[in-house]
């Protein structure tokens, strides 16, 4: 077969393999690139000291667990609020809406909200949350925003797969239309609903530019509720300070080792509940 | 008997109208920040008048005559852009022309997990590297006295444009019907040439789709931008210290206050203008590889 191209075929046929095998070779090489310079940077300045304690000017130390704490609260904050919020928007659209043209301009929405660059987030948010100043509830917020499209489209791409003939069942044994949702549809979206968790986890880890001005940059150490009324950096915001501000790249490199093993988590952890979900549905 | 049924009647529609409230959310948002940010934009493009504040090519926010022209922003995101599209979408394509037709299943694994990584990694990570690898990099390459520069930043944005690239590519490449691909097949076409000359015209609106969720990428982006690109508000120019439009935003508004902050307002809603323009593209991309692929 391949005897019977002509050389200037085959020769294209060469070039256009080298030249996806490169570009795919040059992809693999920078994420090899990035995860291993990041790794071999930060994790000798990982101590358990740097972990457990708050920085301190007079002794000249940079801890940074009020930064780890700071982002932990501001996930766990966001995602209560974002989950029933964007998964009751995605109930909305795929059970009650019978109005095409709401439909889409609500999708539409949807849609603009998820190109927004964060920085607008972080402008607005300020405007919109700040009245008293900066507060990691501020930030939360502004997280909340930027993250329903996210737990929406999930939890609506889940629904989609609830058989409909389980509704028709249970409308049939005369159920009303909210118990059918509560007893056959939600439980049937919890992949969808949890894998938008992850998804926004993910996405509220890396995020920097919009907690810039409305989390603010506080190092103190506080409780969760304390915590969210006072500003506070995240880990994101505390390296961009000690990286940009303070040129400590020993302390800036150590976070950026910690956020690389997050996202590297949160991504198996996405593929793995993605896998165990698809399995049992197709028991 | 009627009790309990006027009650369950009732439960239904405020049920309804809960969810209905929450299905407006989104519009509400986007109605809130538009608001906001014309409300608070606006005015001071007035103050400053239009042309002056679009094509003013002095920024001086600081000074006791202050200028708020803001065309170096505009033309850096602009050449900022194009430039990491040039560099981002051919190795992009590529990648997920590979990545979706032509590698062995565990390869092909390893490879979307990878890309998956790539769009994970917080945009101050992809700062950091960048401001201890590249600009330094650059410096000593061409023999600069700073590597903090347009060229630093565009080379950031590539690579942080790849992911969103790759994946909407490769979906749409996906979605090809296999028909077409076994018709040129059982024509003689070889696999690269049915790839490259069936696939790849079948996709393309998803590909176009990709490439402008790529722009918006890149325009969007502010804290790699931020440590990389030196930050001074000069016209661009490749060697030189820049600043983009979201950067703009970021590096004042710790301090700013006054017409200084409002301006501030006034650049956002730009960006912002620029940014629904973008969806707009993307949507009618979006839309139409959905119809031709049905």
């Amino acid at each position: 077969m391949k005897q019977s191209l002509s050389p200037r075929r085959r020769r294209w046929i060469f070039a256009v393999r080298g030249l996806m095998v490169l570009a795919a070779g040059l992809t693999c090489a920078l994420v090899l690139f990035l995860l291993g310079y990041v790794l071999v940077r930060g994790i000798p300045h990982i101590s358990w000291e740097l972990l457990s304690t708050a920085p301190s000017v007079l002794a000249d130390w940079d801890g940074i667990l009020p930064d780890i704490l700071n982002t932990v609260y501001i996930v766990l904050a966001a995602v209560v609020i974002v989950v029933p919020l964007g998964a009751g928007a995605a109930v909305y659209l795929n059970e009650y809406a019978a109005n095409r043209r709401m439909v889409s301009v609500i999708e539409y929405a949807a849609e603009t909200l998820s190109g927004i660059p964060s920085i607008i987030y972080g402008l607005v948010g300020m405007i919109m949350f700040c009245g008293r100043g900066s507060s990691l509830l501020a930030g939360a917020l502004t997280l909340v925003i930027m993250n329903l499209p996210t737990v929406m489209r999930t939890t609506q791409e889940s629904l989609k797969t609830v058989p409909q003939s389980y509704r028709e069942g249970a409308f049939g044994l005369g159920a009303g239309k909210w118990r059918v949702i509560r007893t056959v549809v939600l439980p049937g979206c919890v992949d969808g609903v949890i894998t938008g968790c992850i998804l926004a986890v993910g996405r509220i880890v890396g995020e920097s530019a919009a907690l810039l001005y409305t989390a603010g940059f506080g190092h103190a150490l506080n409780g969760l509720w304390k915590g969210l009324q006072n500003s506070g950096a995240t880990l994101t915001v505390s390296l961009y300070l000690y990286a940009k501000e303070d040129g400590k790249f020993d302390v800036a490199f150590a976070i950026a080792a910690i956020l690389m093993a997050l996202t590297l988590l949160i991504n198996l952890a996405a593929a793995a509940v993605g896998r165990y979900f698809r399995k049992r549905r197709s028991l | 008997m009627k009790k309990a049924k006027r009650s369950r009647e009732a439960l239904e529609i405020a049920v309804h109208g809960v969810f209905l409230l929450l299905g407006l959310i989104t519009v509400g948002c986007v109605l809130a920040i538009t608001v906001y940010l014309v409300l608070s934009g606006l005015p001071t493009i007035r103050e400053i008048g239009l042309w002056n504040f679009l094509f003013g090519k002095e920024w001086a926010s600081t000074a006791a005559d202050p200028r708020f022209g803001i065309l170096p922003f505009l033309l850096t995101s602009v050449y900022g852009t194009a430039g990491a599209i040039l560099l981002g979408v051919p190795v992009g394509f590529l990648t997920a022309v590979y990545l979706a037709k032509a590698a062995p299943p565990k390869l092909r694994a390893a490879l979307s997990g990878a890309v998956s990584l790539l769009a994970g990694i917080p945009s101050v990570v992809y700062g950091l590297v960048g401001m201890m690898v590249l600009v330094p990099g650059i410096r000593k390459l061409f023999g600069l006295p700073d590597g903090a520069s347009l060229l630093a930043g565009i080379l950031v944005l590539a690579v942080m444009i790849l992911p969103s690239i790759i994946k909407v590519s490769v979906t749409a490449l996906e979605a090809v019907p296999p028909e077409y691909e076994d018709a040129s097949l059982a024509l003689g076409a070889t696999r690269e040439e049915t790839w490259f000359r069936v696939s790849v015209p079948a996709a393309r609106s998803g590909i176009a789709a990709a490439v402008v969720l790529g722009v918006g990428r890149a325009l969007g982006e502010a804290m790699a931008v931020i440590m990389v690109s030196g930050n001074a508000p000069n016209m661009p120019s490749l060697f030189e210290s820049v600043r983009f439009l979201t950067t703009a935003v970021a590096s004042e508004m710790s301090y700013a206050s006054g017409l200084q902050r409002q301006a501030l307002f006034s650049i956002a809603l730009v960006l912002y203008l620029f940014i629904l323009l973008i969806n707009a593209a993307l949507n009618y991309f979006l839309k139409r590889d959905k119809e031709g692929g049905k």
